[in-house]
C-alpha cells in the first residue's frame, strides 16, 4: 500500500517537473494531509500547540516547491518528502526555541490526518507577505489570497503574464528564505 | 494564508527546473575559466612538461588530483540531496587515499633517505600552499552558487564537498606547472592546500547552504 503511494507520488512528481502543473497541483494536494498528519505527531510528541502545525506544514510545502529539482526520477519520491518534511519541522521548532529528536525511519507508516482539513490557513506567512517587495506582494496576494490566475493577476497588475510569473516565484522563494531566517511564528 | 491558496499558487509556479547536477556544471564552469585565465596569465605550464614524460611521479601527481575531482562532483551532488547516498563516494575516496599512501611508501622504498627531507620540502611548497587555493576560489563560488538550489541534510558538509570538488581541481591544474614531482610533496602540501579550501567551503555552506 506504501509502495503503491510512492509509484503514485512518483509519477506525478515527474509530470509535474516536466511542466505539468495540474499534475503538480495533485501532488500537493496529496501531500498536504499526510504532512500535517507528520507534523502534528512530531508537534505533540513535544506538546507543542497544534496551533502552529499549519504554519510548518506550509513551510514544508514551499520547501518542497523549491527544492523539487532535488529529487532524482529514478528514486523513491517518500523519503525525500519526509526527509524534507523532518527538516523544516526540526527547523521551525529550533527557532521557536525547543529540541527535539526526530527518528528517521517510522516516516512510510505516516498516513494522512483523520480530519481532513483542506482550508487551514496560516497566518504566518501572511506576516511575512508583508515584508516582501512591493510588486512580488501585489502578484502573490493576487494569486495565492484573490485566487486569481496568472492571465488575471496580469491584467489587473497592468503587468505581462511572464513578468508575473516572475515575481511569483521570486515572491514564493523569498518567502521561503524569511520563514527559514526569520524568527519565530510565535 | 490557506494552504489550499498556497497549493494552488506552487502549481502556477510550475516551470521545469534545472537538474542539479547540470547547474553544478553551470555554476562551475565560469569559475574554471577565470582560474584558467588567472593561470595562463601568471604560472602557466611547466617548461619542458611534456619533455619529462613519461614519468611516473608527474602523472601521478596530476592524476591523483583528478581522480579525486571526478569523485568529489558526485559527492557534492549528493551531500546536497535531501536522502542522498554519498557512501559509495566515499568509499571511492578512501581508495585513492590509500593510494596516495601506497605510492608515498613507494617513494620512500625506492628514494634514499637522506633525500625524504629535500622532496618533501620541495622547491615551493608556499606558492603551491597559496595558489591552489586561490585557482580554487572562482570554481568553489560557483560551486556554491549551484548548491544553493540544493537541499543539504547538512549544508556544512555540503560546502566540504564543493570544497574537495573546486580543490581538487586546482590542485590538477598547479600539478601541470608545479616542478616538485614526489609523492612525499603532493600528499602534504596539495592535501594541506585541498583541506584548506574544503575547510573554508564547510564554513561557507554552513551560511550559504542553509535552506
Amino acid at each position: 500500500m506504501r509502495a503503491d503511494r510512492d509509484s503514485e507520488w512518483s509519477s506525478l512528481l515527474r509530470a509535474a517537473n516536466a511542466g505539468d502543473s495540474l499534475a503538480y497541483q495533485r501532488f500537493l494536494r496529496e501531500l498536504a494531509p499526510v504532512l500535517r498528519a507528520f507534523v502534528r505527531r512530531l508537534l505533540a510528541r513535544t506538546n507543542s500547540a497544534g496551533a502552529e502545525a499549519e504554519d510548518i506544514v506550509q513551510d514544508i510545502l514551499l520547501a518542497i516547491h523549491l527544492k523539487r529539482q532535488t529529487w532524482i526520477e529514478t528514486a523513491a519520491v517518500t523519503p525525500w518528502v519526509f526527509t524534507i518534511a523532518r527538516h523544516k519541522t526540526i527547523d521551525a521548532l529550533r527557532r521557536r526555541g525547543r529540541r527535539i529528536d526526530v527518528p528517521i525511519d517510522d516516516f512510510a507508516e505516516i498516513l494522512a490526518a483523520d480530519t481532513e482539513e483542506p482550508n487551514l490557513a496560516s497566518v504566518y506567512i501572511d506576516r511575512q507577505l508583508g515584508t516582501l517587495p512591493d510588486v512580488q506582494r501585489k502578484v502573490v496576494q493576487a494569486i495565492a489570497v484573490a485566487g486569481d490566475s496568472i492571465s488575471e493577476a496580469a491584467e489587473k497588475l497592468t503587468m505581462t503574464q511572464g513578468a508575473v510569473r516572475v515575481a511569483l516565484h521570486r515572491g514564493l522563494a523569498a518567502l521561503a528564505a524569511r520563514t527559514s531566517k526569520g524568527g519565530g511564528a510565535a | 494564508m490557506k494552504t489550499d491558496d498556497l497549493i494552488r499558487s506552487l502549481a502556477l509556479d510550475s516551470a521545469p527546473r534545472m537538474p542539479l547536477a547540470r547547474a553544478l556544471l553551470y555554476g562551475f564552469l565560469p569559475g574554471v575559466a577565470v582560474s584558467l585565465v588567472f593561470y595562463a596569465l601568471t604560472i602557466g605550464l611547466r617548461p619542458h612538461l611534456f619533455d619529462l614524460l613519461p614519468n611516473w611521479r608527474i602523472v601521478f601527481k596530476i592524476g591523483f588530483p583528478i581522480a579525486v575531482f571526478a569523485c568529489a562532483g558526485p559527492l557534492a551532488l549528493q551531500l546536497a540531496r535531501p536522502r542522498g547516498d554519498p557512501r559509495p563516494l566515499v568509499f571511492i575516496l578512501i581508495a585513492l587515499l590509500a593510494v596516495l599512501a601506497a605510492a608515498v611508501i613507494i617513494e620512500l622504498a625506492i628514494l634514499p633517505p637522506d633525500l625524504w627531507r629535500v622532496r618533501l620540502i620541495g622547491h615551493n611548497a608556499r606558492i603551491c600552499m597559496m595558489l591552489i587555493p586561490l585557482m580554487s576560489a572562482a570554481p568553489l563560488i560557483g560551486a556554491l552558487i549551484a548548491l544553493h538550489r540544493g537541499a543539504p541534510q547538512n549544508p556544512g558538509l555540503a560546502g566540504a564537498g564543493a570544497g574537495l570538488f573546486a580543490g581538487a581541481f586546482a590542485a590538477a591544474l598547479y600539478a601541470t606547472h608545479c616542478p616538485d614531482d614526489s609523492p612525499l610533496f603532493v600528499a602534504t602540501w596539495y592535501t594541506l592546500a585541498v583541506l584548506i579550501v574544503m575547510v573554508v567551503g564547510a564554513l561557507a555552506g554552513s551560511r550559504w547552504l542553509r535552506w
